[in-house]
């Protein structure tokens, strides 16, 4: 019957929109990304290393550079910046360096989460090499410098004169593949024992 | 038409500027507070333009509507008209609210931006919310501290009365100078929270794992509370947040303070890890602390929440493993509400607690815990 | 635009036979008898009589939860129910009135009136209509049963923010994104239906502007609802597979960020607005011009104002984020895109204005209904339109103000006109006309009741009150004592509306004519009262 085709067409049509919406729904974790990548809307920095351009260096300008750290919730660490404030030139390649000990009786592993306020300033944050890149474990006991190596991009605008960059640690532990595996590269030689 | 209009709308403007007028005296009850930063007064400002607008629109259409209701009732023998369209009409009342959209849009946007700029700060403060608790972190100086609600159990059992301040009081207040920048850096360690003193017309969420900022350039030494806005779990309406705004002078002397007091616990913790505490005197330092801190969630009869939060009393941690049961203290559980109390509470603390967790509600397992016990597994021994 | 008027105004259909080229009689008149007739109904009326009965029966469970509420908040102190339970209390009182009682009632009018309104024997998938209602109470048996587990239901509120909602929420949260998904498989199903019914189902000459409001706010809803239900159900998912699977979307110690759960929740959230409001702008807009015995003021500039709301309502989602932490240019682009809304709004309301100008009215009790809502849906509008603005929206956000925002526009708005159309439509429905003395009861003890409800918690929301507190600060307590009061009676006026459906059901009362009221017009008032079990076998001719 022609009225029943038609409606079943339809239907047909209308069930594609509803699983293209479900499927909307997860594409904007992806998007949601982009979109933060082009707009520094929620202050994330780069997730893998960024190659230094060697650009030129603006020497008649002056960023400073906070460092927050923090654990989050149920992760034992002792965790701090070993430079809790830096003035550089943007441009300028700079490396500082973050404490951690586990005074734990567990060896655990940790992920440090970088966030950046004001959000925009992310975007001009460029890190070539950061604990933060990948997981970090540590035995009971141990502890560890780990460096980060960062410039400023001389794009970064006038008006930003001072950003903050926190560092979280959590504890992950559960989600890491074998923590026994996993070598710290930046383990300090001997146990703090 | 239009003349009618107008002066409907002044008219309601005047209305309004006597509340104004009032509503600045009598802060309170009823309306926004004009705050003490030039930027909550901006913000009261904007408000009350935005209730006048509104107010003016809202007696101009019912005045038509209640005008047509009187006037065009069948009761009265009114015949109805047939019109049901009119360009002219219909374009003008989609403009005209167009460009009272925008002129209301600019004043707005210009607040808006001046409050985003938070840039050149004579001071920076890092506040973490966390269940259901504040931590103020002050970047220039050695000072920390947590910020707890100090209203006692019993006023919000009905048991004694309440104070004035009932819920709006804590402990330990954030203390700022008066005319100075003051830029908050904001993150959560667990939930999502939301630092808010509208004296400030400052609100801002705590995303954990994420860094918001906002500031404040307080005019008035005074107390200013507020409320965290977001709602955080069971005890969401228990976490206030009093900012104590002093003289520069006044300040910078309370920072010295603040920093000596820190020396000298310091110390003490030093003292007493050489000491050993009695039963006694640690179960009554334990309950006290033990109510403060962690029966929010254990509960004061130390039976949890079932399904919600465990139960302390009978628990194989608290009646046998006093190690782990440290720890858990100390460092808190990965993926639980549990958070870790090491860097919150002091050692004495702590092994108070341990020890009237051990001993109370039945626990009866007669274990002492000295505050070396404690230093000893905080530092991995 | 002239034949636009004269359908609205006239829609003098001619109940004329053998124009109907696909329909061929395998009706029979006879009602099925028992429990069987409504479990197996496929009938659009039955079907219709459920949904409003089970919203009905949701509002009021719904209703005792908010009772709850304002026990516990009558005074300062903790009474009654401790935090936790409160939290389950607002939390599931959202739910429940949000996807229980509100969109039900709307689907359950859809079902009802859309057949009968286009010249349509009956919805076009009728034995899909049937699953997507009895679904339903499974989806609220779910909800309500994870009440009863221990640690208790659902308590991170309806919007249930990440992390609340994962990391720190109970094993109940398993529940509720099943009965989540129920709910919105439920709702997609209906609004398939109402979409292939209004584009298909139409009888000769009824042509697109021909359609009555409410068919044309019901189309609009139900694409609304096709895209941003999936949305929903795609974050629920995201919940659970990051409590229970590991994911870490809105986990940052994953690589994910809790602010972007609001961003997809309220991607969903704010069309699920206008979800919960176009239809009763489509029920006001046939029941004012009905006792205004005159056709509607500019017909087609509201439909194109309710599909411009439809199309603005994606792009404000983040005006209820503004204190997240964004970039101020974000900030003002939601601020803009949100006043903005307020145009066709406006447009609406001046338009139900201008059609009461120079009318000749009459104020039964729907029209008593409707005009309450044209009132207090304006102020909740004018309070919505105050939020829209980011700087004082920092002052406003997350207090009792939004509460009272939010209530005036659902309450007194979507909840005000259902019960509008349903004064305005059960004659019909069942030929005899309803206890005109008790709904005047049921109508003013609701309008004040609901008043001295809501209209105070603007004060204490002003006044600095977080919403979602069990608890609050001394000065807080004459206004919530006032609240309370008004909470019970309006609570209590609902079982006046009880009394008088069930009356009602049973066909107690004056009969009626087929056009009902003085000066009702279309389609469903050219059928006779009560509406047969089957109508429109042979389609109408519309001129």
């Amino acid at each position: 019957m022609a009225l029943q085709s038609e409606n079943h067409n339809m239907v047909f049509r209308l069930v594609i929109i509803t699983c293209a919406m479900f499927g909307f729904g997860f594409a904007m974790v992806p998007l949601y990304d982009v979109f933060c990548d082009i707009t520094g809307i929620n202050g994330k920095t780069n997730e893998t290393a960024v190659v230094y351009s060697a650009p030129e260096i603006d020497t008649s300008r002056e960023v400073a550079v906070e460092f927050i750290t923090r654990t989050h919730k149920g992760m034992p660490w002792e965790f701090s910046a070993t430079t809790q404030r830096i003035v550089v030139h943007p441009g300028e390649l700079n490396t500082v360096e973050f404490y951690v000990r586990n005074p734990a009786r567990r060896d655990i592993v940790a992920q440090a989460i970088p966030s950046v306020s004001p959000g925009t300033a992310a975007l001009y944050l460029n890190k070539t090499e950061c604990f933060c890149f990948n997981h970090q474990p540590l035995a009971a006991g141990e502890e560890a410098l780990m460096p980060m190596q960062f410039y400023v991009d001389p794009q970064i605008p006038d008006d930003v004169t001072v950003f903050t960059v926190q560092y979280t640690l959590f504890d992950v532990t559960a989600r890491a593949d074998d923590p026994k595996s996993l070598d710290n590269p930046f383990l300090s030689g001997s146990n703090a024992e | 038409m239009r003349r009618l209009a107008k002066s409907a709308l002044t008219a309601c403007m005047m209305m309004s500027s006597g509340v104004y007028a009032e509503a600045q005296q009598a802060v309170s009850d009823i309306n926004l507070r004009p705050g003490v930063t030039d930027i909550s007064s901006q913000v009261y400002d904007l408000h009350m333009m935005m209730f006048a607008i509104c107010v003016g629109i809202a007696v101009l259409v019912f005045g038509v509507m209640f005008i047509s209701m009187y006037l065009h009732r069948k009761s009265r023998g009114v015949k109805p008209a047939n019109f049901h369209e009119n360009v002219k009409v219909e374009i003008a009342w989609t403009v005209v609210p167009f460009i009272i959209l925008i002129v209301m849009a600019i004043p707005a946007a210009k607040t808006l931006i001046a409050m985003e700029d938070t840039s050149a700060p004579d001071m920076t403060v890092l506040v973490t919310g966390s269940q259901w608790k504040w931590h103020y972190k002050y970047m220039d100086s050695d000072v920390e501290y947590y910020s707890l609600l100090a209203t006692r159990r019993e006023e919000i059992e009905n048991k004694y009365d309440k104070r004035d301040n009932y819920l709006l009081e804590v402990d330990r207040p954030l203390v700022i100078p008066t005319g100075q920048k003051v830029r908050f850096l904001i993150t959560s360690d667990d939930v999502i929270h939301s630092w808010w003193v509208p004296d400030f017309a400052v609100k801002k969420d705590a995303n954990p794992g994420f860094i918001n900022e906002a500031w404040t350039r307080v005019n008035e030494p005074g107390i200013y509370r507020g409320q965290c806005a977001e709602l955080c779990g069971k005890d969401h309406g228990f976490m206030p947040i009093v900012v104590i705004a002093k003289e520069p002078a006044e300040y910078a002397q309370w920072v010295s303070e603040q920093e000596e007091m820190r020396a000298l616990a310091r110390e003490e913790e030093q003292r007493l890890l050489a000491m050993n505490m009695d039963m006694s005197e640690l179960m009554a330092e334990g309950e006290r602390v033990y109510n403060a801190v962690c029966a929010g969630c254990h509960m004061p009869n130390g039976e949890g929440l079932p399904g919600v939060f465990p139960a302390i009393k009978g628990s194989n941690l608290a009646l046998n493993d006093m190690p782990g049961h440290i720890d858990i203290v100390l460092n808190g559980k990965t993926g639980t509400a549990m958070q870790a109390f090491g860097n919150m509470l002091s050692l004495k603390e702590l092994a108070a607690v341990v020890t009237y967790q051990r001993n109370a509600w039945g626990n009866n397992t007669g274990d002492v815990v000295q505050p070396k016990d404690v230093n000893a597994i905080a530092k991995g021994e | 635009m002239s034949n636009v008027a004269d359908s609205t105004a006239s829609n003098d259909a001619t109940l004329d036979g053998h124009h109907g080229d696909a329909h061929h009689d395998d009706h029979h008149d006879h009602i099925p008898k028992g429990i069987s007739r409504w479990l197996l109904t496929t009938n659009h009326k039955d079907i219709g009589t459920l949904y409003l009965w089970f919203a009905f029966i949701m509002f009021l469970v719904g209703g005792a939860m908010a009772m709850v509420i304002r026990a516990e908040l009558f005074q300062p102190g903790m009474q009654i129910v401790d935090p936790n339970f409160f939290n389950q209390m607002t939390t599931v009182h959202g739910l429940i009135m949000v996807f229980g009682a509100v969109m039900p009632a709307f689907t359950g009018l859809a079902n009802w009136l859309i057949p009968m309104m286009i010249g349509a024997p009956d919805m076009a998938l009728p034995r899909m209509n049937n699953w997507s209602f009895w679904i339903l109470p499974f989806a609220f048996l779910i909800l309500l049963s994870s009440l009863f587990m221990e640690g208790g239901g659902p308590s991170f509120g309806w919007t249930f923010y990440a992390p609340l909602s994962t990391t720190y929420s109970n094993d109940s949260t398993g529940l509720f994104v099943f009965s989540v998904h129920i709910m919105g498989i439920s709702s997609i199903m209906g609004a398939i239906n109402v979409i292939v019914t209004i584009f298909n189902m139409r009888a000769p000459g009824m042509t697109w502007m021909k359609m009555p409001l409410f068919v044309w706010t019901w189309l609009i809803t139900a694409f609304l609802l096709i895209a941003v239900m999936p949305v929903l159900a795609g974050a629920v998912t995201m919940v659970l597979t990051d409590k229970y699977f590991g994911t870490s979307f809105f986990d940052a110690a994953g690589g994910g960020d809790p602010v972007m759960f609001q961003h997809i929740f309220w991607f969903f959230g704010h069309p699920e607005v206008y979800i919960m409001i176009l239809p009763a702008f489509g029920i006001i807009s046939q029941i004012i011009p009905t006792f205004s015995r005159k056709p509607l003021f500019g017909y087609a500039s509201m439909v194109y104002a309710t599909a411009s709301i439809a199309l603005l309502s994606f792009i404000v989602w983040a005006h209820h984020m503004f204190t997240t932490g964004m970039p101020y240019q974000a900030e003002i682009f939601f601020m803009v895109a949100t006043m903005l809304i307020s145009v066709p709004t406006g447009v609406k309301v001046f338009n139900w204005v201008a059609t009461m100008w120079r009318g000749s009215m009459t104020f039964e009790i729907p029209m008593m209904f409707a005009i309450a809502f044209v009132v207090l849906f304006t102020i909740g509008g004018l309070s919505g339109l105050m939020l829209a603005i980011t700087p004082v929206d920092f002052q406003y956000h997350d207090t009792y103000f939004v509460v009272a925002h939010f209530h005036y526009v659902l309450v007194t708005g979507a909840v005000f006109s259902i019960m509008a159309a349903v004064y305005y439509w059960l004659p019909k429905w069942t030929g005899k006309m309803f206890d005109i003395t008790l709904a005047k009861w049921h109508f003013w003890c609701s309008l004040i009741s609901v008043n001295v409800l809501f209209f105070p918690m603007h004060f204490v929301g002003l006044a600095g009150m977080p919403r979602r507190i069990p608890d609050y600060a001394l000065q807080f307590a004459d206004f919530n004592k006032w609240i309370s009061i008004g909470g019970f009676a309006f609570g209590l006026s609902q079982l006046i509306f009880l009394a008088l459906l069930i009356k009602a059901c049973r066909k107690q009362g004056e009969p009626v004519s087929d056009q009902v009221w003085d000066g009702a017009e279309g389609l469903e008032w050219e059928i006779p009262s009560p509406a047969p079990y089957h109508t429109f076998d042979t389609p109408p001719v519309v001129k």
